[in-house]
């Protein structure tokens, strides 16, 4: 019997870190991610884990941090503001190398914003959730039962690299219900014995450190690290709806995709060459896959990158294209949600330049 | 003729040169940390919080597995391990603007909580790692680089007393202020640590132990003169326990 059930995306965060093993759970009130950890304050104490509702944001990532560097599954979730405070405990995380999951359910920025849906943090977590150079393996959904098997998978991905690996969506996903099967997922356990602390038994003492004072020392860390975000490349996840004919690409993640994937089809039912794109993971971003694409397409001239926000993901877009294709931001700030339609409107315009505007070269 | 040795090097103390200056105290803190941690038996199930300040190195120096916290994190860090493995025995080690200016939040709602972990603060009322700036704990009319002129109640407020901030916290099994100035300071500095360390094995509460510390060189003082200044920090901060709920 499927175990389907009806839950908002925050819902299928909180089941789809149970499915994935999480075992202690820290975190402080923030709207609108409030049902995650109303949900573990209930469901962890069963099942013989941790559950602690910290006193800031900033003690709850370090709550993490310590409920990680003893070995067990730990996750925090927030919004922007609570994001922003815990970034310090995110580079302390990397540098020691501690994995964790953390959910940011994006409210609209900057400052204390709204609580609109918004990808604002689009640029905080993929290019630097913290001071120094570390990054994050983020995830992006856009649906609930993504949501649910991503969080999950978050756990095992955390583990096999050593680093945190976050869950970015908006509160359009963190509070729509949806239809969402609650599956057994084959997360696979990662042994920690080599490293986890567990007192010095049979063993010499272990050190969890980022103190490196001899700076031949802190370089030999710094490239350890970068290699790992390169080992990362190989969990590049995207979905595309492409069939080699496209004259436009519309690029778009999380809640956005959902809207953008909506006008790509009608639009191709009409008979328009036009393809679609989502970026799952959006560090490591999906550069290969999307050049790959342009190689393989000669006719694909235009990216239109849709976002919600002033145009962050269009930058990474650029980078992976690389000139071989006009790439155009269409971006809109928080509260300002775009419908279907608007969005083949802004398709239509693209066409139009490709039909009748000299192509670049 | 004496059948054992009147000296015996603590087991858990790596046998490491300490990197602290002349007449600091942590050295002393650390030894007595490590003979209680022998006696208690506790190595092979301690996990410590490496904090910010001079101590940030305690991993070179007591053996037991460690990780490092940012600054003032170390309750905090300390509630995640405890929460995740009740079985392990927590301690911080922290330093007065650690424990009692950045991280004065984490530490309180810690105690208030009642973790079941072991605080250790070593109070020597400045920030020492950082060249002498004034911390929460500096005494009235102190000099300090950052405050020229010693330390005003008008401009700069009065010096926070953690151990007596604490003895009102229901979730604190255990506060005292000890120092380890003269050799009788340094065997109650022992029993306080032993005591704040059975807080925490017999699931009674926060531990909390306050060590007066010298730090000689920002006081800008030979370090006899600074060991004999400590008597002098015991009125402002009398040394006693403040808190013993069983």
């Amino acid at each position: 019997m499927t175990n389907r059930v009806l839950i908002k995306g925050v819902e299928a965060v909180a089941l789809g870190s149970l499915e994935g093993g999480c075992e202690c759970y820290f975190g402080y009130p923030i709207t609108p991610q409030n049902e995650i950890p109303e949900i573990m304050s209930v469901e962890l104490p069963k099942r013989g884990g941790a559950f602690v509702q910290a006193e800031s944001e900033t003690s709850a990532i370090n709550m993490v941090l310590g409920a990680s560097a003893v070995g067990k599954r730990a996750m925090t979730s927030s919004s922007s503001p609570g994001i922003s405070l815990m970034s310090e405990g995110f580079s302390y995380l990397i540098a020691l190398e501690l994995p964790c999951v953390i959910v940011n359910v994006m409210r609209g920025g900057p400052g204390l914003g709204g609580i609109e849906a918004s990808q604002g943090d689009y640029f905080q977590a993929v290019k630097a959730p913290g001071h120094g150079d570390g990054r994050f393996l983020v995830l992006a959904p856009a649906s609930c039962q993504e949501a649910y098997e991503l969080t999950a998978k978050a756990f095992e991905l955390a583990d096999r690299y050593r680093n945190p690996v976050m869950i970015l969506m908006d509160a359009i996903l963190g509070q729509m219900k949806e239809s969402t099967v609650l599956k057994k997922l084959n997360i696979k356990s990662i042994s920690k014995d080599d490293w986890a602390l567990t007192g010095a038994k049979g063993r010499g003492s272990r050190i969890i450190k980022s103190l490196f004072l001899d700076s031949a020392e802190l370089a030999e860390r710094n490239l350890k690290l970068k290699k790992k975000y390169e080992q990362m490349e190989k969990e590049v996840r995207f979905e595309s709806n492409l069939d080699g004919s496209e004259e436009v690409l519309v690029c778009a993640f999380g809640s956005m995709g959902r809207i953008a994937k909506e006008s790509v089809l009608k639009l191709r039912e009409k008979g328009y060459r036009v393809g679609y794109f989502r970026p799952i993971t959006i560090f490591p971003f999906p550069k290969k896959a999307l050049s790959s694409i342009l190689e393989k397409n000669n006719s694909l001239k235009q990216i239109l990158v849709v976002e919600l926000n002033c145009g962050q993901m269009v930058e990474d877009v650029m980078v992976s294209v690389c000139g071989k294709a006009e790439v155009i931001s269409k971006f809109y700030p928080p509260s300002v949600l775009p419908f279907p339609e608007d969005i083949e409107r802004e398709v239509k315009k693209c066409l139009r330049k490709v039909y009748f505007v000299s192509p670049k070269v | 003729m004496l059948k054992e040795s009147l000296f015996r090097f603590p087991k858990s103390l790596k046998r490491n040169n300490f990197h602290y200056c002349p007449g600091c105290h942590h050295s002393l803190v650390h030894r007595m940390l490590c003979e209680v941690i022998d006696e208690l038996n506790l190595r092979e199930r301690a996990i410590s919080i490496a904090s910010i300040g001079c101590a940030c190195f305690i991993y070179n120096y007591i053996d037991v597995d460690m990780v490092e916290a940012p600054h003032g994190r170390s309750c905090s860090a300390g509630t995640g391990i405890k929460r995740a493995r009740p079985d392990l025995i927590v301690f911080t080690y922290q330093g007065d603007g650690d424990f009692a200016a950045i991280g004065l939040g984490d530490s309180l709602h810690a105690a208030s909580r009642g973790e079941r972990i072991t605080a250790i603060m070593i109070n020597n009322t400045v920030y020492g790692m950082t060249g002498g700036q004034a911390s929460p704990t500096t005494i009235i009319g102190q000099k300090t680089t950052t405050t020229h002129l010693g330390r005003k109640p008008e401009e700069q407020g009065y010096p926070l007393k953690v151990a007596e901030i604490l003895s009102n916290f229901e979730g604190v099994a255990y506060a005292a202020r000890v120092a380890v100035n003269n050799p009788k300071r340094v065997m109650e500095t022992k029993k306080a640590l032993t005591k704040a360390f059975l807080a925490q094995l017999e699931d009674k509460g926060f531990g909390y132990v306050e060590v007066l510390s010298a730090c000689p060189i920002n006081w800008k003082m030979d370090p006899v003169s600074a060991t004999k200044y400590v008597d002098k920090l015991t009125k402002i901060f009398p040394l006693g326990v403040f808190r013993e709920t069983f």
